[in-house]
């Protein structure tokens, strides 16, 4: 089938100037959107610029707004975007653009960090591992499948218009150790997350959840931490 | 063209599973550097599904000599039995290491890790299936990843991201540094370093199906042979055998540990026929063959008989659920199928390369059979130990990266720790800058893309699961014709931001050389044995080929290059060569 996708274009090496730019190519309707980024790049235009290595939602590299939203250019298959129309690619929000889709992670990076997003253990070590029950366990499946994409981050409005803000992000993977039995850790965690900048930016408008493509409940996470903090002795 | 220098006691290149269990040993130590192409969590270690087998005997009696014992005749006796031992034996501990940096893994009912079967890993020397591999869900890779990367910020590791390293520097004989093309700015960057430790990964994009990332071009290895160094083993690499039909995205071989069963056209349980005993969860090599034989042989399912069925549909959806949530809902997001209730197409996949840079069990690189090249260390699929011999068996290769990554790492701080600071190559970014300047300005006229999915195509055809000597000596003259047409390959991109024009047309030539390395390796190879299968010499032959192969470069005086290919005893220990039955 013919597919138009209009692209978000950015190179300041060219220009300062932000361009949109059409581009049409024949791809299967269960085609991922990044197949049809590829066949432009490899195809049309080798100056199209853009992140990805796995290619089947694992490895977080190609979070972009698609029509909009903020999905994975290998997670999204054309048939679902609605290919009758114009696509709409353009970078994900509130990181700087660095070049057509690819955008600086580091600031994203740098809230992830903050929030000591490692197990965090007091005494000795025990010679064989830790127990944990599969209960337990469970507590905290759900933020352990975050992929760093930023999808979650860079679709929160907070997050858009407040440059201190740490983003859902970095809360989920708080999230990930504060509720993991094995960690010691939570009282300097949730000091990190009370701050003014903190948990309480969160405006529970639910971007965060609807845009995670690995299907963590993202607000649902943001809001169990602001629990934790609220009934902490 | 602007340089900048760095200088460190060890540069870690890659940010994998190995690159990163290297960084943890050797930055408490030593002045560390991680360059890697990619951030570091985008690393195809987190594609990696299954588990890591260790014989912690949490559930069932288990013994690390059992594991040695299913790894050396999984790898159809090419594995180095020195080497599967110290990996057996240091398993459990690397599991251990693990949980103790949050590993979150699946728990036993008394809240120990959980372990569940994978192919290939039996009890009592191949007597029934154990449950030896230690797993969270089927996303044990993402874990690994994600609690290494976890522990690299806690130690404030120093990674160097988007970092693209294409040289080796070599002072004396010793290595001395890296040259990396910083992929943000187009800047050259010289890094003086004691040691190198190689973790990049494998090269899986020689092939057309396959389950590795886009960014899997083999460019570790394609480093060191430019160097002359050899490479090991190349001609095994291995064929997974559940592969999304048509795509090659990886479902894992723990589908079949939980109990999913292969079916051909007509329903039937194939693998019963090729492995009596332990059938759907024999090692990859014979399952993968035993699929293509079906297809083959028309008993392939749907319109052009072109693949065969993982059935899951008589496991308990909450088993479904519990254990294998990522690769269901791969087959519900690419091919539409609800495996609760249908069977998922599946086809071998390229997955594996059990050949890389020839180390010894201390991770140093060897530039001949048993010389090492003091400084320079290899771990992870880049590397062949070798532990995984001419088939690995699932989980051991998260199982390989922990361990010889903690060796290598361990072993070049301590090395960098005493070793002499040495001048760097004079002009050392010459070679780099004249790779890249003359492929960006170059005034060619072919495409990246036309001579990869040219040289993917042929491989696919000619050096997959069934190779003969004709089929391998078209995938050769394939070859030669594109290594012509390469040095005319054209890059549009002409700027220095972000030029991912340029960093694909750079992989390209490395998967092109690897790929001639691998056919050469394969043509010489007048046998079939784990994942190299000759339809013209069907059977395993030790008398002449129980050796590893190893490819050198050959540069002659006119400037020619040639592949000499030259052998390597097999260490054998305990195990001495039988049948490989299951």
């Amino acid at each position: 089938m013919d597919v138009t996708l209009k692209l978000r274009r950015y190179n300041p090496e060219v220009s300062d100037e932000v361009s949109w730019e059409t581009f049409s190519v024949v791809q299967q309707p269960t085609d991922r959107v990044l197949d049809a980024l590829h066949t432009i790049k490899w195809d049309q235009d080798g100056t199209l610029t853009f992140r990805r290595s796995c290619a089947h939602g694992v490895c977080g590299s190609d979070a972009m707004r698609i029509n909009g939203r903020n999905r994975l250019a290998c997670k999204t298959l054309l048939k679902d975007v609605n290919p009758g129309k114009p696509i709409t690619v353009e970078p994900i929000q509130g990181l700087p653009v660095l070049k057509d889709l690819v955008v600086d992670m580091e600031p994203f990076f740098a809230a992830y960090k903050s929030v000591m997003p490692f197990l965090i253990t007091d005494g000795n070590e025990p010679t064989r591992e830790r127990v944990q029950s599969q209960k337990d366990r469970d507590r905290f499946d759900d933020t352990t499948k975050c992929i760093l994409c930023a999808a979650c981050t860079t679709s929160c409005p907070v997050y858009w218009a407040d440059g201190q803000y740490f983003g859902p992000q970095a809360i989920v993977g708080a999230h990930r150790f504060i509720f993991d039995s094995r960690d010691e850790g939570t009282a300097q965690r949730l000091e990190i997350l009370n701050d003014n900048e903190g948990v309480w930016r969160c405006r529970t408008t639910f971007n965060c959840t609807e845009a995670c493509p690995r299907g963590i409940e993202v607000t649902k996470a943001i809001q169990e931490v602001k629990r934790a903090l609220i009934f902490r002795r | 063209m602007e340089i900048e220098f760095h200088s460190y006691d060890v540069l870690i290149v890659g940010a994998g599973g190995a690159g990163m269990r290297a960084a943890l040993e050797s930055s408490s130590r030593a002045r560390t550097a991680v360059l890697t192409k990619l951030y570091p969590t985008r690393s195809h270690t987190g594609a990696a599904q299954g588990g890591m087998c260790a014989a912690l005997a949490n559930v069932e009696d288990d013994n690390w000599e059992w594991h040695t014992f299913d790894t050396v005749k999984g790898g159809d006796y090419l594995v180095d039995q020195d080497a599967a031992e110290v990996m057996c034996k240091e398993a459990i501990d690397a599991v251990l290491d693990l949980e103790k940096m949050g590993l979150p893994f699946n728990r036993t009912p008394e809240g120990r890790i959980d372990q569940r079967r994978f192919g290939g890993h039996t009890r009592q020397h191949g007597e029934a299936p154990v449950r030896r591999s230690c797993f969270a869900a089927d996303r044990t890779g993402h874990m690994i990843l994600q609690t290494l990367y976890q522990q690299c910020v806690k130690q404030n590791v120093d990674f160097f991201n988007e970092f693209y390293v294409l040289d080796l520097l070599i002072t004396a004989g010793r290595a001395s540094g890296v040259v990396a093309y910083e992929l943000a700015t187009g800047r050259i960057h010289v890094f003086a370093g004691k040691a190198v430790v190689l973790a990049t990964g494998g090269f899986g994009k020689v092939f057309r199906t396959t389950s590795n990332a886009h960014t899997l071009t083999g460019d570790g290895m394609g480093i060191v042979w430019r160097k002359g160094l050899p490479l090991e083993d190349m001609e095994f690499f291995q064929f997974h055998p559940t592969g999304l039909a048509g795509l090659g995205v990886l479902l894992s071989e723990a589908a079949r540990g939980e109990g999913g069963i292969l079916r051909n056209k007509d329903g039937e349980r194939f693998m019963e026929r090729y492995a009596p005993t332990i059938k759907d969860l024999a090692p990859r090599d014979m399952v993968a063959r035993a699929m293509a034989n079906e297809v083959r042989e028309g008993r392939g399912c749907g319109p052009e008989s072109a693949y065969v069925m993982l059935d899951l549909t008589h496991l308990p959806r909450e088993q479904i659920d519990a254990k294998l949530p990522d690769i269901t809902e791969f087959a519900r997001t690419y091919l539409g199928v609800e495996p609760y209730d249908e069977p998922i197409p599946v086809f071998p996949t390229a997955h594996y390369a059990m050949g890389g840079v020839p180390t010894n069990i201390a991770g140093e690189a060897l530039f001949n059979n048993q010389d090492v090249v003091p400084g320079l260390y290899a771990a992870g699929e880049v590397a062949c130990v070798s532990v995984h011999g001419a088939n690995r068996l699932g989980t051991n290769s998260l199982l390989d990266i922990n361990v010889f990554g903690r060796r290598a790492g361990f072993n070049a701080a301590v090395y960098a720790q005493s070793a002499p600071k040495l001048d760097l190559p004079d002009d050392p970014a010459a070679f780099v800058i004249h790779l890249i300047e003359s492929m960006r300005d170059g005034a060619g006229t072919e495409r990246v893309a036309a001579i990869r999915g040219e040289l993917q195509a042929t491989m696919d055809l000619n050096a997959q699961v069934y190779r003969t000597e004709g089929s391998l000596k078209q995938a050769l003259s394939d070859i030669d014709g594109l290594k012509t047409r390469y040095a005319n390959v054209s890059v549009q991109d002409k700027g220095k931001r972000f030029n991912t024009d340029l960093l694909e047309a750079i992989e390209l030539g490395f998967l092109i050389e690897l790929a001639e390395v691998l056919v050469v390796s394969a043509l010489a190879r007048n046998e079939s044995r784990g994942g190299h299968f000759r339809e013209d010499y069907a059977t395993r032959d030790d008398v002449n080929f129980m050796r590893h192969t190893m490819a050198y470069r050959q540069l002659a005086d006119d400037g020619s290059v040639t592949i000499r290919l030259d052998y390597k005893p097999v260490v054998q220990t305990r195990y001495r060569p039988m049948e490989r039955k299951y």
